[in-house]
Order: C-alpha cells, then structure tokens, then sequence
C-alpha cells in the first residue's frame, strides 16, 4: 500500500510545537489525529527534522498503546473493558462485534478499511457501563444487539458521527 | 566529602558518583548486568543491591554516596534477591550455553555459577525470534538477550547514532532496531561497540575462524597476515599476560605455527598513510582547502559521514584508503610481481569489527574479488590460538617475513590510539625534523584520553589548528561547529571507538585503567623505535620506487562510491 505522505502538514506540526525532544509525543500525537496512525514515511521524516533517532522513537510509538503503527479504519470502535464494563458484560458486545465484522485481536481492522475494534482498560465512564465509544462518539448501556445495529446504522451513515 | 560504612568498614568518599563505585574501591565485587562507568546510569538490573540502615534497598548503582552512611553489600535478603533475579533472567533465557560463542565469557553465566543458581523454577513462554545475521560485523540473536540496554546507550551516548532502542513494553519489552529492521538496512556503522559491552551473546562479531583455517588447511593458497598497532598491546590479555605488554613478536610466533605464510605489519602500511595523507595536506595547504581535513582510516566514521554527512564524502574527508586496505593493494601488487604461482589470500588481525564490512566495500573489489579476503578481530585470533593448543604466553618471539621485516616506525605504532594519526601526521609535516621535535609534538595536546582535544602547532610558516575526537556523538560535534563557523580546525582526526583502536570491539574488553595501559604501550614502542619520522623509515622507499611506482593515486586513495 504506496502512499505519498504530505511533509507540509508535518512541517507544520514541527513548526507549531517545536522541534526540541521533550516536543515528541505531542508530534505525534497531531500526526496521528490527522492519520488515525504513524506512517512509518512521517516517523522517519520526523526523526531527521528533531534529531532523535528512529529507533527511539519507534520506542515511544510502540510503548503507548495509544499510538498505532498500523492504519486504523475509517470508524474506531473502542469497547471498554474495564472492571465496571468487564462486570456488567462487555466481553458479549465485544466478541459479537468481532464476529460481525470478521475481526480479531490480531487483525482489528476490517479489509475495506471501514471499522477498527479496540479494547480500552477504562473510559472513564463506568456509570453507564458497558461503554463503546465509535470515534470518540460515547454509546452508554450496549447490549451485543444494540452494537450490531449501531454498526448497521454507521455503515449505512445514518449515524451522525 | 567525608566517609561512608560498606559491611562496617570505613571507607573514604573520594567524588564517587554512586555507591557502586566506593563497594569496588572497597574491594567487594558487586555484581552488574547494566553498569558501566563509562555510559549513563540506567538501574534496571538491580543485581546491585545493597541494604541501608533501616533494612531498605537500594540500587548502589543509582545511590549518592552520603557521608556517614552505611550500608551493608551481602545479607541473606540481598542473596535471596539477586538469585531470584538470575532465576528470572536464565528463565526466559537460551540456555544452550555449550554452543554459545559467548561460552566462558558470558556474564550471565559467570553470576549463575557466582551465586549457586541450581535450578530455575519458571517456564519459558516467550516466543523464539530470529537471529539477525544480516550485518557483515554484527550478529543479534533476541533470544539471548537480558534488556540491560547496554548496547542502546553505548549506540545513543558514544556514537549518537542509536540505531538499536527499546521496543515495546512490559512482558513484551524487547531491543530491536526501528520496526524490528535487519541491522544491514540500518545507518549501523559497523563499529561493534554494542558487541562489546554485551553482557551475554545477544549481540556478538560475527566468527569467520571458520574460513580462516580452511585456507590455511589449503596449500594452493599463499596466506598473509598483516597485523594492526592496537592487536599487539591488547591479545595478550586473552592468555593471562600483563595489560597492554606488547605481544607482536609472539604473534607471529603463533600465527607462523597455524601455517600462515607471511606475517607483515600494519605500522608499515600506516607509515604510508602518513605519507599520503601529509602530502595530500600540504597540497591542500597549497591550493587553499578545503579545510578541515578529515582523517580516513576509521570504516566506522566514514560509514557514519556516509549516512549522516555525504558533503564530507571525497571532498573534506582525506581520499586515502584505510593503512589495511593499502597495505592489501601493496601486498597485491607484490604478489603479483612474484614468480609464486600459488593463489594469494590476503588477512588482516585488526582491532576492528568494522574492519569485517571495509572488507566487502566495491571499493575494495578488484574483478569480484576482494582486496583484502577476510578481517579478523584480535578476539577471533585468540580463539584460534586457543584452538590450536599454543600456549602463547610461553612463546619465543619471531620476527616479521621480508620484504617488510623492517616493519613500521613510531609514527605508524601509534595509529592505534586516539591522536596518533594527528601527531604522525604532523610529525611529518613538521619543518624540522629532528628528535627535539618529536618531544615537543608529545605535548601540543594530541595526546590524553579525553574525547576532544585541540592542538596548535606552527608549520610551514603558519599556524594549523588541530583537532582530535574519539566518539562518533563528539564527531558530530565537531562536525556541526565547523559547518555553523563557531570552530575551525585544519586537520580532523576522527576514531569511532573509545581511545582509538585499542578500545575496538574487536579487541578482548577493556575498560580504563586497563584500557589506557594499551595506550602507554604504544607510546612506549614507539619511543623504543629509533625510527619515529615515516618519512625516514627505509622500507617506504623500498615500497614506492619497487612496488608502487607511478599507481600511488590507484593503490593508495579511493573515491568512495554515493
């Protein structure tokens, strides 16, 4: 999968944050808001402009589980399993998403390109567990049921997100 | 600054950075996996461990020693930890310790056997990974390795290249190039200092022994050896002699026994360096640059301004070939003016693991074939000697095979530390030429362990600043000041590993004081030689009217290839 990869916009990042070390991760960070992951073309270019070796910062990509090396579908589903969600029957809802969508642990993202599954340890909203949240867009109380039409509905874009 | 109590003996705080250092100067050994001097302190092994007043621990490695502090290096807690810690280590460990070629040398196992390790409790689930045999110097097997991160500061601090970094996290930590590339498609310069302070065989310099003997065992084939300054005040090490004595003689006593058929110098081919690279100077000083000149002879620098600098590539960077690789086309070129019908293989003893992959440049192709045929580190001929069954340090000595039995002069012998190359050079730039001057060069500041040094000496009619680093991370440095104007400098002299080649991952490890013993070695032959200019030792001439003639542009330079 050749792509070419604007610079400009990275440059602009660099120029927004500074290219000092201690600037890294929120580098990366605009570089993946802006990919949905880190093309390993921008991480190089990245590494020439700051001066920090590839392999560091290779190091920091793959130490949070926050950055993706590997590009993400068009929709990111993130199912929480933390205590709360875990209890309340998250592990349903997730093993049915995956079911649906031909997915794994392994191979999260669908061929087309469409749907990313995640899991996240907690999003911060255990009171209406069991969370999924598509694109930062926080679906409360789900039911393996209710994901799946979530899932109808979003591929058939009448969900506004 | 006061005195501390190790296991109730007072011992005095002389500036020691961590507590680490005043155990040892206490003469208690304490164990470390991811402890050098010489790199930053990490703290992750924690074999280290010491038990301070309140019956806490502590990491010594990472600890300010504190006046009136007291601490104690062995209780049974302490045992317990660091078995626990070996435990764990050997659990996700290879094992196959009898077929490791760090067999004897490994760390790990020194502190198993140390600390009575008789059995390990836990099951081993990682996953096999693949060696990485890519690189010409450098083997990495994953398998092997203990996440000290020894190799990634060495690679980051000394060399600031950091080609290999942590990867990962927790259970699934590992060191890996960048996107767990091939070392071979990395900037990897070669220099193997990773190699060197490995504490296991994670990452180890490729063994070619192999093929070495199988030319020896061949007898179409005419076998010569040349040896290179650092090799001789290091290999003795290897068989218990005293640090940095100077084992030339015994040497080639030893190589002459595995059946090797010339044994020659590398001083030599260095005095010829010094004789191409002074003239290339005074050309500069001529035409007026470029300036700075770089010195060439390290594989590992010019790899690294291959990568990092191409606008030094045949232009700032001196367009001689490395002392071996002239030697190799002067050893050729004499072969071939022989009447010897058998098929020359040329070897090289170097200090260098770099060395291994100068070898296999283009560059240094001739019809497919290579110049010089194989490169082998100092550690590769001691594991040779051993196989052999020679008992080295009894050896008589023996001397070099004509026509280059004179061997090299002063100037040449200390091409193997930091600032050699600078002071032979200027040796032989110099207006006079007397052995006045050669006590007064000792002292414009080429000389010393420091990582950078400057010097200003006055030749022909003016005054030359002079430069001398040793580190790839202060080459850059330099670099970056002379091209932003903060610096100038005339000539650069560049080393990559720590004080020159006799701090080479090739050479058995060592460092300082031991490794400075290397150092005072070489100035020591070189004050015993009564040659000290390049320019006066009689076999240059032999070298440039009977086998150089008019190709010294072809057999000495090269143009390296973008």
């Amino acid at each position: 999968m050749e792509q070419n990869f604007d610079m400009n916009t990275v440059d602009a990042v660099l120029l927004e944050y500074g290219n000092e070390q201690k600037n890294l991760i929120t580098v990366l960070q605009s570089v993946q808001a802006q990919y949905r992951y880190l093309p390993k073309e921008i991480l190089e270019y990245i590494a020439d402009k700051m001066g920090i070796s590839l392999a560091k910062i290779y190091s920091v990509a793959t130490f949070y589980e926050n950055f993706s090396l590997e590009a993400k579908g068009k929709y990111v589903i993130k199912i929480c399993d933390g205590t709360a969600c875990h209890v309340r029957k998250s592990i349903p809802i997730l093993e049915k998403v995956r079911d649906v969508l031909g997915v794994s642990s392994e191979k999260p993202t669908t061929s087309d390109m469409m749907f990313t599954v995640e899991t996240v340890s907690c999003l911060g909203a255990c009171g209406l567990a069991p969370v999924m949240t598509v694109n930062d867009k926080v679906y409360p109380s789900m039911t393996p049921e209710k994901a799946v039409e979530l899932l109808e509905r979003v591929r058939k874009g009448e969900e506004d997100i | 600054m006061g005195y501390m109590y190790v296991d109730g003996m007072k011992v005095e705080i002389e500036g020691e950075k961590n507590i680490l250092e005043v155990i040892r100067k206490a003469g208690i050994e304490m164990p470390t996996f991811c402890y050098y001097s010489e790199l930053s302190t990490y703290g992750a092994c924690r074999m280290c461990v010491v038990e301070n007043e309140r019956g806490g621990i502590d990491a010594a490695c990472s600890t300010v020693p504190r006046d009136g502090m007291s601490i104690k290096t062995n209780t049974p807690t302490l045992q317990k930890h660091r078995k626990m810690i070996l435990e764990l280590l050997l659990s996700t460990h290879c094992r196959d310790c009898t077929t490791c070629s760090k067999n004897g040398s490994c760390r790990l196992q020194e502190l198993a056997l140390r600390f009575g390790v008789k059995q390990v409790r836990f099951k081993n689930n990682r996953p096999e990974k693949e060696k990485d045999t890519s690189s010409k110097s450098i083997v990495r097997d994953p398998n092997k390795c203990i996440l000290c991160g020894d190799c990634v500061r060495v690679c980051q601090e000394k060399q600031g290249l950091g080609i290999i970094d942590f990867a990962f996290r927790g259970s699934k930590l590992q060191v890996m190039p960048a996107f767990d590339m091939k070392l071979a498609d990395t900037n990897c310069v070669n220099c193997g200092q990773c190699a060197a302070v490995c504490p296991t065989g994670a990452i180890i310099v490729k063994d070619e022994t192999e093929k070495m003997w199988n030319y020896l065992a061949d007898p179409n084939k005419k076998v010569v050896v040349q040896i290179a300054p650092a090799v001789r005040v290091a290999l003795g090490d290897e068989f218990g002699m005293e640090h940095g004595e100077n084992v030339l003689g015994k040497t080639v006593k030893a190589l002459k026994m595995m059946g090797v058929d010339c044994v020659f110098d590398t001083v030599l081919a260095a005095d010829l360096t010094v004789m191409e690279e002074s003239r290339e100077f005074v050309e500069r000083v001529k035409n007026g640059g470029p300036f700075p000149m770089f010195t060439s002879c390290c594989p590992a620098w010019i790899k690294f301004a291959e990568t990092k600098h191409p606008e030094l590539i045949n232009k700032n960077i001196s367009s001689c070939k490395s002392p071996m690789q002239m030697f190799g086309s002067v050893i050729k070129k004499w072969h071939e003016d022989s009447d010897d019908q058998r098929e020359l293989v040329s070897v090289a003893i170097m200090p260098c693991t770099a060395k291994k992959y100068e070898v296999s440049r283009p560059e240094f192709t001739e019809n497919g074939k290579r110049i010089i045929e194989l490169s082998l580190t100092t550690q590769e001929l001691a594991t040779m000697i051993r196989e052999a069954g020679i008992q080295f340090a009894d050896l008589e000595t023996e001397y070099l095979d004509s026509p280059f039995d004179m061997g090299g002069s002063g100037a040449g012998v200390i091409f193997g530390v930091t600032g050699g190359v600078a002071e032979a050079v200027i040796r032989q730039c110099s207006d006079d030429q007397s052995s006045g001057i050669v006590k007064e060069i000792k002292f414009v500041g080429v000389r010393g362990k420091e990582e950078i040094k400057e010097a200003t000496i006055q030749a022909m009619g003016r005054e030359f600043k002079i430069c001398v680093v040793h580190g790839l991370s202060n080459a850059e440095k330099i670099i970056k000041a002379t091209e932003n104007g903060e610096l100038y400098y005339d000539l650069i002299e560049v080393m990559a590993c720590p004080e020159g080649c006799i701090g080479g991952a090739g050479q058995p490890f060592a460092i300082s004081p031991q490794r400075d013993k290397r150092a005072k070695s070489l100035y020591h032959t070189d004050d015993r030689i009564q040659i000290k200019f390049s320019g006066k030792n009689p076999s240059i001439n032999y070298i440039y009217d009977e086998i150089v003639k008019d190709k010294a542009h072809d057999m000495l330079h090269v143009n390296y290839e973008k």
